[in-house]
């Protein structure tokens, strides 16, 4: 089991294997569909981002509403190739991880490798036992969306497997 | 002539929506535990793992089992002796955003598909039958996207052979391959026409999941047997990581059809099919 932290080092994440198991302390950035959607348009129209991307991770995460008491709600990933179309450019700005579920296109793949960053998978469909690795949570940025905003959550010894790892090489391949 | 007032309506349909989100089927966790059991492979077994270890914790905390919390499918058989006074539903609707907020689940549906904007928590999409009796009865099954997506319908000739049938429906597992968290339980409609078809296979996930075939069996069951036995050597596993246990069963459900044709529908459902049924 390797340990890692946010915000991702470049040695940290050239030494991240396809099938490697992993956990992940540090702060990781939820964001999904329409926040992607904006974030790229965001990056067309040269806005400034809602957070640094330098080493930033992305969590394809739209948790549940958060019970009284609790941190957060269920909160597991969701399907990674939904988010393809947006990747390369936000790859491109510097972020460094993502964690989702299921494959990603070539072009991702692709993009991975040419800015040396990661692709980690987490348990799909898992979203109550994911909940006990949140420390903490905050919104960061278009809380109109519901549970597709972007929160900026504390993850403790996060359960991941790396599936596509900085060579572009896939564990689905 | 039996009375039921909405309000009882709203009531059972909001305890349903928390219980089917948030305790998990018992033929399904039997599945699963079944599918450990069969498995070998160290990190199919680890997840596997950790899906029953998710069960256990979403019962406990009252947490729901996935944060995909779907869209509530409602599946109602309105007994012919039945009044309803009030709006059935509006009821339905009503009982669904109240389990919703009340339960903790997701505000997961747009009003507008083309437009989406924010996020609601209703409405359900609902099936209603009229059936024999005095009884109202209500069953919630909320469906995730990731699986829902995977949805397929093909319009086959009636002169297809069953191997064509097969070949369509273990592709569109194959299509789903790692993306819409396997161990997969199919719906397949047969028959109807085109949307039938379709309503069919959601319905056929309903049936309670069957772990021991009999092999003499004939006809459809042998149908699921077959297909259940073929998707299991595509080797997708959980998490799409390889394994024994791609499909946790195979569900068909079919009507009769038209001379000329051969609806086949196909819905997949993720490890967590989640379904609760209460009567009134």
């Amino acid at each position: 089991m390797k340990k890692i932290t946010t915000p991702l080092e470049k040695e940290e994440i050239e030494d991240l294997k396809v099938g490697d198991e992993v956990s992940l302390t540090g702060i990781i950035y939820t964001a999904r569909d329409q926040a992607h959607k904006r974030l790229v348009e965001a990056l067309r129209k040269k806005d400034k981002l809602p957070f640094d991307f330098k080493g930033a991770i992305i969590y394809y995460c739209g948790p549940t509403q958060t019970p009284k008491g609790r941190i957060i709600g269920s909160c597991g990933p969701t399907t990674s190739s939904r988010m393809d179309i947006f990747t390369p450019d936000l790859l491109k700005v510097g972020l460094k991880g993502m964690i989702g579920k299921g494959s990603r296109s070539e072009t991702v793949r692709k993009a991975i490798k040419r800015y040396k960053a990661v692709y980690f998978l987490t348990y799909a469909g898992c979203g109550a036992l994911l909940a006990e690795y949140i420390k903490g949570k905050r919104l960061v940025a278009y809380e109109d969306l519901g549970p597709e905003a972007i929160y900026a959550i504390k993850v403790k010894d996060f359960p991941l497997i790396v599936g596509v790892d900085s060579s572009g090489r896939s564990i689905y391949e | 002539m039996r009375i039921i007032k909405e309000e009882k309506i709203k009531e059972i349909v909001s305890k349903l929506c928390i219980q089917a989100n948030t305790i998990l089927r018992k033929d399904i966790l039997f599945a699963l535990k079944t599918a450990l059991k069969k498995e070998k492979n160290k990190m199919a077994k680890k997840i596997l793992e950790a899906i029953i270890k998710n069960a256990e914790v979403a019962k406990k905390k009252k947490l729901a089992i996935c944060q995909d919390t779907g869209i509530p499918c409602v599946f109602v058989e309105l007994g012919k002796d039945v009044k309803i006074i009030g709006d059935l539903k509006q009821a339905i609707n009503e009982g669904v955003e109240l389990g919703y907020k009340k339960g903790f689940l997701r505000n997961s549906i747009v009003k507008n598909p083309l437009l989406r904007g924010e996020p609601f928590f209703k409405p359900a999409v609902i099936h209603i039958d009229i059936v024999k009796g005095e009884k109202l009865r209500l069953t919630v099954l909320p469906k995730g996207f990731g699986c829902e997506n995977k949805t397929q319908l093909k319009m086959f000739n009636p002169t297809a052979s069953i191997k064509e049938i097969k070949e369509f429906i273990i592709g569109v597992v194959k299509n789903a391959g790692p993306d819409a968290c396997p161990p997969y339980t199919v719906g397949v409609g047969i028959g109807g026409t085109a949307d039938y078809a379709c309503f069919l296979a959601k319905k056929a996930l309903l049936k309670k999941i069957n772990t021991q075939y009999s092999i003499l069996n004939t006809g459809i069951s042998k149908l699921e047997y077959d297909l259940l036995s073929e998707i299991n050597k595509l080797n997708i596993g959980p998490m799409g990581l390889g394994g024994k246990v791609s499909c946790l069963a195979v569900n068909i459900e079919t009507y009769p059809t038209h001379i000329a044709g051969l609806p086949v529908a196909v819905n997949i459902s993720c490890h967590a099919l989640r379904s609760a049924t209460g009567a009134l």
